[in-house]
């Protein structure tokens, strides 16, 4: 273990003390994130308040020969905050101003510890918001979202977050300040701001973002729709699709969740169906009735049960608590859960839902499905008790078959959670040796040294030559 | 030949470093844009083609040589089309080398959202695939955006995955002498709004009777007569909140893009400075793709 008092003595000097933390509870606390990825250790905690101490952080992390690893709120699902090679972590938390909102030009600087429902929040009172809105938006902060290029549910017409970033001031892992992207529409060269999205921590630290607002639309309708058969729910999804409706977001909720988030949050979702389907139309008044007019066509033709729309904003947002409780209500099924994330092609969901529960009920594990229909990104989430012998194994050992069922089925590896570590050792699966060698080389030319949040989205031995790396004591 | 072995051949084509300068050629409708190239590389051509489109699934995989209006014209049969813009002749991979969006930015969003994935021949005359064929999809770093705009610097786009939209069931040009700002906050989404200091042009879309209220609200004239660039060839990159400064600013006509900052005008725009640590960051992208400087040599993505 490398000796870290001249490297907490630098810290301190540049932050204050107490913004320094190396006490046991802390590393241990910030050895995790919201994912069940085990065996992180940080060598010190910072919490800087400008991007001068991001930079310092930095700088004063290479002087010393350390890595560094970038953390918002610590609520990621694949690791990709989990500190590996005992790095300086830097925690955004504090940096949480919005600095300024264009109402004319719809734009917001934000700092990056702003959290994401705060901003819409912010935004009401002018008729605008922040599209990206992950199931963890009441948690979550914006430069975690640009960390994994965030979805949620209204990215099905919105986009996700890569499409509402205009521009990122970036600490580079050189320690250099610079602009990535930028408040006009063509900024000269590569798109350096869309190569940092989703880049996990590894190309540099995000210290302000400019982020993109999208007005409320005039009508919204919101629609759920009940199904005696999951197959039929799923035929509806793609059916509205093909239809060409772009609905605002299109969620489903099957089997058993129905139950759990019903008795969790009487959301009035019918606890006899097979699958739920929660569609929100909005925009112009004469298209959401026509949209909402065509889906209720479309799910009537499927077999629906019932389909009801929200008479006002209150029945609205219940229906919608349902949905984005759905996490809390598993905790009331089993002590632990170990949630999934893969996308596969919208006509494909039926098949590859079946897949998973077959993967599942092989296993002896329960699985509950919350996810969004409407782009494919599944959330399969398998519910235990880690005391019970054995049981961790088996989970781990279905979801490596879940994400290949996905995989098989053309789809990808994760539609919004990331890689991280958790996906990281099933990269060549989807991806060729030259595939992993072209984006090692991404990485590479903004981190040449690997200081930047290493060990994560890229298997070690993806660059020709690389000498293979295993984390010490790392548990997946 | 087989889907792959169509690539395959193309990547042989490309060949690796003992293949020399190349450049890819698509349909030189903004073969400028970037500069003179230097020596003279040898020209590629990639294949086209449209490989697979579902409707149901709103994404088509589509060979990089294929014109856009070939692509338009296949999606338009089933009610689809894509946020790329068209000029006589442009391809696919001409239009996402070039990176520039069309005139429905405003509405569509820029080219670069509409790449889900890309396969490109490398330096060494690999195939080489990023991103991937779904609708949403964060498995690794975000190839297609790096490559949208690069010129053709880094590689040779060979075949891409595109998302498409639903062709809107209405479609309308509007012109008026209303301030382009005040319509921007006034009209939902419009597709397009653009302003050459006198005329203000919309294009709205969407539901018929909704396109028809907004601009009956707006006071907005239906016009056959969509504004023209074609005087105008140079290309500016404006704050949006800086274009209502433009007449009078010494600089000629122009047509602005107001709500993006596009303005297409006479003259050339001044060139920009460029960041220290960004333009280090092109050399070692640069040099980490194309080591030997062999994609488009001379061809500049920086000023």
């Amino acid at each position: 273990m490398r000796t870290v008092q001249g490297l907490l003595d630098d810290l301190r000097g540049a932050l204050t003390a107490d913004r320094v933390r190396a006490e046991p509870l802390e590393l241990s606390l910030y050895g995790h994130d919201a994912s069940i990825v085990d065996g992180g250790r940080a060598a010190v905690v910072c919490f800087p308040t400008s991007t001068a101490e991001v930079q310092a952080c930095v700088r004063i992390a290479r002087a010393h020969g350390r890595p560094f690893t970038a953390r918002g709120a610590g609520t990621g699902l694949a690791g990709g905050a989990v500190p590996l090679d005992d790095p300086v972590v830097v925690v955004t938390t504090k940096m949480n101003r919005i600095l300024s909102i264009d109402v004319d030009e719809r734009v917001a600087w934000v700092e990056p510890g702003v959290v994401n429902l705060d901003l819409s929040r912010a935004l009401a009172a002018h008729g605008l918001h922040f599209a990206p809105d992950p199931s963890s938006q009441q948690a979550c902060s914006i430069g975690g979202n640009v960390a994994n290029n965030s979805g949620g549910p209204h990215c099905l017409a919105y986009g996700v977050t890569s499409a509402h970033v205009l521009a990122i001031e970036v600490v580079l892992p050189d320690g250099d300040v610079t602009v990535l992207g930028g408040l006009d529409p063509e900024p000269d060269g590569y798109d350096l701001r869309g190569a940092f999205v989703g880049s996990e921590g590894t190309l540099g630290i995000a210290t302000r973002i400019a982020v993109r607002l999208t007005p409320n639309p005039p009508a919204v309708r919101t629609l759920l729709v009940d199904f005696l058969a999951m197959e039929d729910a799923a035929a509806c999804v793609s059916a509205i699709i093909a239809a060409g409706l772009v609905p605002a977001a299109l969620e489903m909720v099957a089997g058993e969740m129905i139950g759990a988030i019903e008795a969790f949050v009487h959301a009035g979702y019918p606890t006899d169906a097979a699958a739920v389907l929660l569609v929100e139309v909005d925009g112009l008044p004469r298209f959401v009735d026509d949209a909402a007019t065509r889906v209720r066509d479309i799910a009537l033709a499927h077999h629906a049960r019932e389909v009801r729309v929200a008479a006002d904003e209150d029945e609205r947002q219940l229906l919608w608590k349902g949905r984005k409780s759905a996490f809390g209500a598993v905790a009331r099924i089993a002590p632990d859960y170990y949630l999934h994330d893969t996308v596969v092609p919208r006509t494909r969901l039926v098949e590859v839902l079946r897949k998973v529960d077959d993967i599942a009920s092989s296993r002896g594990l329960r699985v509950l499905n919350v996810f969004h229909a409407g782009d494919g990104n599944l959330h399969p989430l398998l519910s235990f008790d880690a005391r019970q012998p054995g049981v961790v194994e088996q989970v781990h050992e279905a979801g490596r078959e879940i994400v290949l069922a996905s995989l098989a089925a053309g789809g990808v590896l994760s539609g919004e959670h990331g890689i991280g570590i958790e996906k990281r050792d099933l990269m060549p699966q989807l991806f060729t040796a030259e595939d992993l060698d072209a984006q090692a080389r991404l990485r590479d030319a903004f981190d040449p040294d690997g200081l930047a949040n290493p060990g994560k989205v890229l298997p070690a031995g993806s660059r020709c030559g690389e000498l293979p790396r295993i984390p010490e004591g790392l548990w997946v | 030949m087989g889907v792959t072995s169509v690539l395959e051949a193309f990547a042989a084509e490309v060949g690796g470093h003992q293949g020399g300068a190349v450049v890819a050629v698509g349909g030189r409708t903004r073969f400028d844009v970037g500069g003179a190239l230097e020596g003279t590389p040898r020209e590629v051509h990639a294949p086209a083609g449209i490989v697979e489109h579902e409707p149901a699934e709103m994404t088509v995989r589509v060979r990089a040589g294929t014109t856009v209006a070939e692509l338009d014209d296949a999606l338009a049969r089933h009610g689809q089309c894509v946020a790329l813009p068209d000029r006589d002749g442009s391809t696919v991979g001409g239009v996402l080398a070039v990176g520039h969006s069309g005139v429905r930015r405003l509405g569509w969003g820029p080219v670069r959202d509409a790449v889900l994935e890309v396969r490109y021949v490398a330096d060494d005359g690999a195939l080489v695939k990023g991103g991937g064929p779904t609708v949403k999809n964060v498995s690794g770093y975000d190839m297609p955006r790096l490559f949208v705009g690069s010129l053709g610097t880094l590689g040779v786009l060979a075949e891409v995955v595109l998302r498409t939209r639903p062709v809107p069931a209405c479609t309308q040009w509007f012109a008026g002498e209303t301030e382009p700002f005040r319509l921007l906050r006034e009209l939902y989404r419009p597709a397009a709004l653009c302003w050459d200091g006198t005329t203000t042009w919309a294009l709205l879309d969407g539901h018929p009777a909704d396109v028809d209220a907004q601009a009956r609200r707006a006071g907005l004239q239906a016009t056959d007569a969509a504004p023209t660039a074609d005087a105008l060839p140079h290309r500016w990159s404006l704050r949006p909140s800086t274009l209502a400064a433009l007449p009078g600013d010494g600089n000629g006509p122009f047509l602005a893009q107001v709500g993006v900052g596009v303005v297409h005008r006479a003259v050339p725009p001044p060139a920009r400075p460029v960041d220290a640590a960004v333009r280090t960051l092109h050399d070692r992208l640069k040099q980490a793709f194309d080591p030997t400087n062999r994609f488009a040599p001379g061809r500049r993505v920086l000023p």
